[in-house]
C-alpha cells in the first residue's frame, strides 16, 4: 500500500496514550489511509457504524498496521455476523458522485473526474500523482499540505478540490527555475537555503516549510504585518528578524524539530544569499 | 466525510435562493466548515459555494467607519491600511489568531460563523454535547475543561440538556466587539443590521445555536463605526504556547485618551464566553477617569462580575483580570502610529 508513506513516522504509543486529548497531529490517521483506493470497501462498511473500540484504538495510535488490518477483518466479520444490518438511507448517502473540474497545477490544466469531497490535497496525491505535497494531520494544523493558490499559501487539507476550480496553484514541484532540476542552482532560492542550512530531518513537513518559506519573504516584502511586528513596534515595514520569522512560520509544525535550521534557511534565502 | 452535493453560486440572491434547501451551508475559507465535516460534526447536505460573490471589497463607509465585505479574508483584513491606521486593534487582534495559511483563507463573515473548540463538541466520540446533540447533556462540565467559559454558561449540571460552558474561539470578533461594530445581513426577508453585541448569543436554554442568524441568511459585510481608538489600542491574548493557538483568555482594549483622562473606552474579552464579552457598565466607568491600574482593576471587576470557574478553568478569573488591567496599561501607553 503505498500511500502509508504518506503517513508522519508513527507516534509514540505510550505518549499518545497517556494523553487525555487529540494530539496536534497523528489523530483520525484512519481518514488519511483510507483516502487509498484498496481501503474503500472497508471503510464503507466501518463508515456505517464505526466501532467505538476500534475508533478509541485509532485515536490513541494504538494501531499498528498489522493489528489494524486484522482488527479490521475481525469487524468486519463481527458486522456481517451480528448488528449491523441493512446499510441505512445515511450509508447510502456515502455512495461517491463524481462530477468534473479542471485544475491548473504549475501552470498546466488538468481535468479530473471527482467526488465533491475530496480535498484539493487529495486531488493532488491521488489524482494527479503529485505526491511532493503531504498529508500530516489533515485538519489545517501542521502545515504539511501547504501550497500556493493564486500566489497566496493555503492550507491545501482543507480546500476542497472543486472550490479550487479555475486558480493557479502552485506545488513543492513547481518551485524550481527548471522543471526537472539537476543542479542546486536550478532550484529555487528557498529550496537552496533548506538544502545548504539542512532545514530539514526527516524530511516530510519540508515542502510545506519551503512553500511557507516562499510565501514568508514575499509576504515581508510587500509589507504584511504579523502580531510580532505590531508587538516589536514594527508595524510599518517589518524586518524579516529571527523571531518574525518564527512567528510567520509558526503554520508549519517539524516534529523532528529541525526548528533552528529553518529559521536559519528562511533568514538566508530572504537575503538572497543561498548560494 | 458525509456525500454532500456541491454548487457555486455568482449572486447573492443566488446564494439566498440555494440556501432554501434543507441542510444547506454556505462555503467561503471552509477552514472550520471542511474541518468539521472531515469529524462529522457538520454534515451539510449541500455546499453552496460563495466564494465568488463580490463581498471581498474592504472601503471607507458612508457616512464614516470602513465597510468590510464578508468575503475579505483574514490577512487582507489585517493588512490593509484602512485597518492599520484606523482599527490596529482589529489588525492585532486577526494577526494573534490561527496561522498564516489559514488567515489567507479564512473569511470575515466565516469567523463570526466558527463553531466553538470545545474537546467535546468536535469529537462525535462522546454522546453528550447539547450544542452537537440537542438535548444529550454537556461532558465539558465534569470533564477536562480547562479552555471552556467562566462567564454567561448554562449550568444546570451534565445531564441537563440546557448545560453549556463552550467559549466562542475567535479572536477578531473579540476586537469587534469593542470596537462596537455591525454586521449586515441578507436573506429571503431583506436586509438587517445586526448590532455585534446581538450578534453571537449565549447558551441560555438552547446551546445548539451560536448566533441570531436567521435560517438560510447571508453575511454580506462587517461595518466598522468612526474609529475611536487608533492611537490607543491593544488586543492581549494568553494562551498555552505563543503562537497558533486558541486564547484561554483575550481581552481587546481600546482607549479614546485626551491627555491623562479617557474620554472613552471599548473593551471586549475572548475564551470566557459563549460570545465575546462585553459589559458596557464597565466601559462607563472607565470614561472620564484617569489612566490609573485603579481604574483599570475597577472596569475589570465589572467586567468579571459573576464569573464562575470549574475544576480546571478557575484560573482564568485571575487570568483575565489582571489580562484587563494589562491590556488597558498597554493601551494607554499608546499605539505608535503607522506612517
Amino acid at each position: 500500500m503505498s500511500s502509508h508513506i504518506n503517513k508522519p513516522a508513527p507516534a509514540e504509543p505510550a505518549a499518545e496514550a497517556s494523553k487525555p486529548l487529540k494530539d496536534n497531529l497523528g489523530q483520525h490517521a484512519c481518514q488519511s489511509r483510507c483516502s487509498e483506493a484498496p481501503c474503500h470497501g472497508l471503510q464503507a462498511q466501518l463508515d456505517v457504524e464505526p466501532s467505538e473500540e476500534f475508533e478509541q484504538l485509532e485515536r490513541h495510535g494504538l494501531l499498528s498496521e498489522i493489528s489494524r488490518r486484522r482488527f479490521i477483518q475481525a469487524s468486519s466479520a463481527l458486522a456481517a455476523s451480528i448488528a449491523f444490518g441493512m446499510p441505512s438511507e445515511a450509508a447510502a448517502q456515502e455512495t461517491m458522485q463524481t462530477g468534473s473540474v479542471t485544475l491548473k497545477i504549475n501552470g498546466q490544466p488538468q481535468t479530473l473526474s471527482l467526488d465533491p469531497r475530496t480535498s484539493l490535497l487529495d486531488a493532488l496525491r491521488e489524482h494527479m500523482k503529485l505526491t511532493g505535497t503531504k498529508k500530516g494531520c489533515d485538519h489545517g494544523q501542521c502545515g504539511a499540505c501547504t501550497v500556493l493558490i493564486d500566489g497566496r499559501r493555503v492550507n491545501s487539507c482543507l480546500t476542497l478540490a472543486f472550490a479550487a476550480e479555475g486558480a493557479e496553484i502552485t506545488t513543492i514541484e513547481g518551485l524550481a527555475r527548471t522543471s526537472d532540476p539537476q543542479t542546486i542552482e536550478e532550484l529555487s532560492s528557498v529550496q537552496a537555503a533548506f538544502l545548504i542550512q539542512d532545514g530539514y530531518q526527516c524530511g516530510y513537513c519540508t515542502p510545506g516549510q519551503i512553500i511557507s518559506a516562499t510565501a514568508t519573504i514575499a509576504e515581508q516584502q510587500k509589507g504584511e504585518l504579523s502580531i510580532v511586528s505590531w508587538h516589536s513596534g514594527q508595524h510599518h515595514r517589518p524586518e524579516l528578524t529571527d523571531e518574525e520569522i518564527r512567528e510567520r512560520m509558526s503554520g508549519n509544525i517539524c516534529r523532528c524539530g529541525a526548528y533552528p535550521n529553518i529559521v536559519a534557511a528562511v533568514r538566508a534565502a530572504a537575503k538572497g544569499a543561498t548560494l | 466525510m458525509k456525500s454532500f452535493a456541491y454548487r457555486r453560486v455568482s449572486s447573492n440572491a443566488q446564494a439566498i435562493e440555494a440556501a432554501r434547501g434543507q441542510g444547506a451551508s454556505f462555503l467561503a475559507g471552509g477552514t472550520n466548515l471542511v474541518d468539521l465535516m472531515k469529524y462529522r460534526v457538520e454534515q451539510p447536505a449541500s455546499l453552496i459555494d460563495i466564494n465568488h460573490l463580490a463581498l471581498a471589497e474592504i472601503k471607507p463607509a458612508e457616512g464614516g467607519g470602513v465597510l468590510i465585505g464578508a468575503l475579505a479574508r483574514n490577512s487582507d483584513v489585517a493588512n490593509h491600511l484602512l485597518v492599520r491606521t484606523g482599527y490596529p486593534l482589529l489588525s492585532q487582534a486577526l494577526l494573534s489568531g490561527a496561522s498564516p495559511q489559514l488567515r489567507n483563507m479564512a473569511s470575515t463573515g466565516g469567523n463570526l460563523m466558527q463553531r466553538t473548540r470545545c474537546y467535546y463538541f468536535t469529537d462525535v466520540a462522546f454522546s453528550a454535547c447539547n450544542k452537537r446533540n440537542p438535548g444529550s447533556g454537556c461532558a465539558a462540565i465534569e470533564g477536562y475543561n480547562r479552555i471552556h467559559a467562566i462567564l454567561g454558561q448554562t449550568d444546570k449540571g451534565t445531564t441537563s440538556g440546557e448545560t453549556c460552558i463552550a467559549v466562542h474561539p475567535s479572536d477578531m470578533c473579540v476586537a469587534l466587539a469593542a470596537l462596537g461594530a455591525k454586521v449586515e445581513v441578507e436573506g429571503q426577508s431583506g436586509k438587517r443590521t445586526i448590532p455585534f453585541s446581538e450578534f453571537h448569543r449565549l447558551p441560555g436554554s438552547d446551546p445548539s445555536r451560536d448566533t441570531t442568524l436567521r435560517e438560510g441568511e447571508l453575511i454580506t459585510a462587517v461595518r466598522l463605526p468612526p474609529a475611536r481608538f487608533a492611537n490607543n489600542a491593544f488586543y492581549l491574548k494568553a494562551r498555552d504556547r505563543n503562537s497558533y493557538a486558541f486564547a484561554l483568555i483575550s481581552v481587546a482594549a481600546g482607549l479614546e485618551m485626551e491627555g491623562a483622562t479617557i474620554r472613552s473606552a471599548g473593551l471586549a474579552m475572548g475564551g470566557v464566553a459563549h460570545k465575546p464579552w462585553r459589559v458596557p457598565e464597565a466601559e462607563q466607568a472607565l470614561a472620564g477617569k484617569t489612566a490609573s491600574e485603579a481604574n483599570f482593576a475597577h472596569g475589570a471587576d465589572i467586567l468579571l462580575r459573576g464569573a464562575h470557574g470549574y475544576q480546571h478553568n478557575r484560573f482564568k478569573i485571575e487570568l483575565a483580570k489582571q489580562g484587563v488591567i494589562r491590556a488597558l496599561t498597554l493601551a494607554a501607553q499608546g499605539t505608535s502610529e503607522v506612517a
